[in-house]
């Protein structure tokens, strides 16, 4: 029986970079993953040959520079491109499109209404103004009002201090932000549908909640704070799939001297006397380490893979009640060449970035309420990439890969399981929408990959398929995720943490979750974090 | 589907090849770019406009010894019409739009409710109910808002109208021999229409100079026709086309303020304590207490009276010769005091002159022992100097040809 310093349950992006810290700063660790390869929701495989899938998360602009920094991840192969604008395709034949250049995006509202054009400059500072208040968070632990601890209250007054720093009207400003609906939140700044149902989307994306619902705001802004080298706000392609992401990880963690096991479930976290004491795997192997730490979503780790008499009763019923509801499906596409999408002018840069079909906000709400029928959408929206435009390294000259996130998908179908048949005919649902807007679509393809919350969730591990570990509402943040009194990383298990998209700051391919946990963990065991660099300044 | 929407539809799908010309050319840019010589562009809100066309010091002897003609077309633009457009502006802007004449033009300023500048920019009455605002930044949503209970209509009209700038001694004698009859009569400020082909030609003696200048307004479809008419008179009057470098440093020769460049404008801030005041931007003057109630009316006499005023805009001339730009201001040498925004070296006054936010109490209670600190990058070194500057009066340069009526020619 090997012992381990830690063993990380799930080697996704933040296992792996709760693995790395570690590892660097002189712990002895293994990161145990129940597939054959790593990578968990940010993955690239190569299901048909010739083709390379980001088979869940599909985009990058969240994943923190610190933490690609520390850990050499560019010296160990990863890239990120910005990418170029985007889409929404309208019902009518025409489209909005997205530039980068600040005054053709001017020009392509004004196309709609000149007052939305000149509104956009007013959106975008709130919204830029709300990400400079939050983005110093995510790269520290929240503070627990629970605590006396010296350090939760100076963190405590560190929020009041950001805080302090709004005139009091930023501060309304900020609550109303965090609280309402992205739809009410458009509604002040703009006019035109299919300007709002373009942002919009941000604000529902991985949401079990729709455009109208209170709360969306917030997720638009979880959206809008990541960079692309100091770009705030800008998207990018990992090259190579977002899959070269948790690689790069995995290679700087193995050079550091780490061992990766996969194809070793976890199906037990050991606990005595309130103490853990390791692991036991599915072939029922138990390996042995005074520090567990789960990348898993917090149902999963504690519900699935902890004795519920190991846990307080009152942690166990804040658990089941943590929001991670299933409301997202993915559909990966390989093509033999390039769809033609007749709305647009040749040659668009359009096909470059996010393109969509959702012309509504109105849409997005019925498409809502589909899911809360138990129905997967029958006029779904789709956020549709083809990164092979930009990425070479996905498929050879003049083949595609396109990725389509798809919403709303329930975790299950009018309260029974998915059946194959129930999966083929959501795809059909999604390639029809494709194909209504983009002729010959279906000659084209050449392999699909399809994926309801219950592919995601078997091979995945996310409950339910919630792609963000528990959604993104304002009772679920901060100090409050996942439960209130256990938001910096700790279990009620001593020894046993928590270093998923679960915690705080949430979920997206950040890494800040996993960071942080490091941080705790080694405060911990009394040593300083090697190689754990400052929070970049937002100046 | 009825007849207007289709038509606005199919509008839209017209606009669609603008991304086809990200830089948009302005309604002259076949002239400036037949005269430009070095193709030295910048980016002027989306349009490509000439930083210089063949030498920019040069072209700034233009403006001051002879006529120079600079194409102000991307400046943005709003006619404001009807019933209740002046009551509407009086509300909107700081200054009394009650005495703003028609055919007569003011500088004027708008707050948002903080009494934080939105922008500057001036306002043309061009009849009882019809006027245009050109700035520097747009500023539609605003406009429409305030609106409001008001019986009027607001229109960008940017890329409809062309505008020209012709500046300078000899800019009458060029408007004189165009065939522009009566132009001798417009005092500063005033406004006029003169027939120009099939229409008229909006003419003001107004301008970005401080020198003798006019500006021009005419329908884009007439832009061409008007330049080769100033052009052809301008030259027995050595007109030149100049770019925004020469206009910068008679601007600031002037002591005008640029939004965005010599203050944050209040919608475009992203950091609270960017914004700025009237009060603190040297704009004071502009701030009427007596006219009906005005946005920010409140917040900025609160600030007068509880002296709550943060910042002040300062006119500096600086000993030496090396233009201080964004250099720091310090009192006693010692204590920040605040930042230089625009510096050149005035070729007509012959001294360094600059224009500085300082943070008061200097350059309202400490007036003496300031200081700037001037960076010279000297052949990759930079040379370190620690300069007096002194607190002046605003223009720098004053020229009586400005305001003479009838003008001169030369």
């Amino acid at each position: 029986m090997q012992k381990y310093d830690a063993l990380i349950v799930g080697g996704g992006h933040n296992g792996l970079v709760t693995a790395c810290y570690l590892q660097r700063s002189g712990l002895k660790v293994a990161v145990l993953e129940k597939n054959g390869w790593v990578g968990g929701a940010a993955t690239s495989r190569e299901l048909t040959p010739g083709f390379l899938y980001s088979n869940c998360s599909y985009v990058c602009s969240l994943f923190r520079p610190e933490i690609m920094r520390d850990l050499e991840l560019p010296k160990h192969g990863l890239q990120v491109i910005a990418y170029e604008g985007g889409a929404v395709f309208t019902r009518d034949g025409d489209y909005l499109a997205s530039y980068r250049d600040h005054d053709s995006h001017r020009r392509e509202f004004a196309r709609y209404s000149k007052r939305d054009a000149e509104a956009y400059e007013r959106y975008a500072r709130d919204v830029t103004r709300q990400c400079r208040f939050i983005q110093p968070l995510l790269m520290r632990t929240a503070p627990d009002p629970f605590s006396f601890r010296p350090r939760d209250i100076s963190e405590l007054l560190y929020l009041a201090k950001k805080f302090g720093e709004f005139s009091p009207h930023e501060m309304a400003e900020t609550l109303r932000f965090w609280t309402m609906s992205i739809s009410d939140y458009l509604d002040e700044y703009f006019e035109t549908d299919v300007i709002k149902a373009y942002l919009a989307l941000s604000g529902i994306i991985g949401t079990a909640l729709g455009p109208m619902s209170p709360g969306t705001a917030y997720v638009l802004l979880h959206h809008y704070m990541g960079e692309v080298d100091g770009s705030v706000g800008a998207w990018g392609y990992a090259r190579g799939g977002m899959g070269a992401v948790t690689q790069a990880l995995a290679r700087s963690f193995e050079a550091a001297g780490g061992v990766i096991r996969t194809d070793a479930e976890v199906s037990k976290i050991l606990a005595r006397g309130g103490r853990t004491t390791g692991v036991v795997l599915a072939n029922g192997d138990e390996v042995r380490a005074d520090l567990v730490v789960s990348s898993a979503d917090v149902k999963r780790t504690f519900l699935k893979l902890v004795d519920e008499d190991a846990l307080p009763g009152d942690f166990v019923h804040r658990v089941k009640h943590f929001k991670m509801r299933g409301s997202s499906g993915k559909v990966n596409i390989a093509l033999d060449s390039l769809p033609e999408f007749p709305a647009l002018p040749e040659g668009s840069s359009c096909m470059r970035g996010d393109m969509h079909f959702t012309d509504s906000i109105e849409r997005m709400e019925r498409a809502y309420d589909d899911w809360k029928d138990g129905r997967w959408s029958t006029d779904p929206f789709l956020d549709m990439v083809i990164p092979t435009t930009l990425d070479p390294t996905m498929a050879s000259p003049g083949k595609h890969f396109m990725s389509c996130f798809v919403q709303y998908c329930p975790p299950k179908v009018e309260g029974r399981d998915w059946t194959d048949a129930d999966r083929d005919a959501f795809a059909e649902t999604v390639i029809s929408q494709i194909a209504s807007y983009s002729p010959g679509f279906r000659e084209r393809i050449v392999h699909m990959e399809v994926r309801t919350p219950r592919e995601i969730e078997n091979e995945v591990g996310l409950t339910e398929g919630n792609i963000f570990q528990g959604e993104l509402t304002f009772d679920q943040l901060l100090f409050n995720r996942p439960v209130p009194g256990y938001a910096q990383y700790r279990s009620p298990i001593h020894g046993l943490y928590m270093c998923g998209s679960s915690t705080h700051p949430g979920g997206g391919v950040m890494g800040a979750p996993g960071r942080n946990a490091a941080a705790e963990i080694l405060r911990d065991l009394k040593r300083t974090p090697e190689q754990m660099s400052k929070a970049h300044d937002v100046i | 589907m009825n007849a207007m929407t289709k038509s606005a539809a199919e509008l839209r799908r017209a606009a669609r090849d603008h991304i086809r010309l990200p830089r948009l050319e302005t309604p002259f840019h076949d002239r400036l770019m037949a005269l430009s010589e070095v193709n030295d562009w910048y980016n002027w809100a989306g349009y490509k406009a000439p930083h210089s066309l063949f030498d920019g010091e040069l072209e700034y002897f233009a403006i001051r010894s002879t006529a120079a003609l600079f194409d102000i077309s991307p400046m943005v633009k709003y006619r404001i019409t009807g019933a209740d457009a002046e009551r509407y502006l009086n509300r909107l802007t700081l200054r009394d739009v009650r005495k703003l004449g028609v055919n007569r033009v003011h500088y004027t300023a708008w707050c948002d409710d903080h009494g934080h500048v939105l922008d500057d920019g001036t306002l043309f009455r061009l009849g009882e109910q019809e006027f245009r605002l050109c700035c520097q930044e747009r500023h539609l949503p605003w406009l429409l808002d305030s609106a409001f209970g008001f019986s009027v209509d607001i229109r960008e009209e940017t890329e409809e109208i062309a505008g020209l700038a012709l500046q300078g001694p000899t800019s009458h004698a060029v408007l004189r021999d165009a065939g522009f009859v009566g132009t001798e009569k417009l005092k500063p400020f005033d406004i006029a229409t003169f027939p120009h082909e099939d229409g008229t030609v909006t003419i003001s003696r107004t301008g970005f100079t401080g020198d003798l200048g006019y500006e021009l307004f005419v329908p884009r479809a007439k832009a061409l026709s008007l330049w080769d008419r100033l052009w052809n008179a301008g030259q027995e009057h050595a007109i030149r086309a100049i770019g925004f470098g020469a206009l910068d440093q008679a601007r600031i020769e002037t002591g005008f303020i640029v939004a965005n460049a010599d203050f944050v404008t209040a919608e475009g801030a992203l950091r609270a304590d960017r914004v700025r005041m009237p009060d603190e931007i040297g704009l004071e003057w502009l701030v009427d207490p007596d006219k009906p109630n005005f946005n920010g009316r409140r917040a900025i006499l609160d600030a007068r009276r509880n002296q709550t005023l943060k910042h002040i805009l300062v006119g500096l001339e600086i000993e030496g010769n090396i233009p201080a730009e964004h250099a720091l201001v310090y009192h006693r040498q010692k204590h920040e005091a605040g930042l230089v925004t625009a510096a050149i070296w005035s070729p007509t006054a012959k001294r360094n002159i600059a224009i500085a936010s300082l943070e008061r109490p200097y350059g309202s209670k400490f007036t003496d022992d300031l200081w700037v600190e001037i960076y010279a990058m000297r052949e990759l070194k930079y040379q370190k100097m620690m300069k007096r500057a002194k607190i002046v009066p605003r223009p720098f340069v004053k020229l009586a040809r400005r305001t003479a009526t009838p003008p001169g020619l030369k």
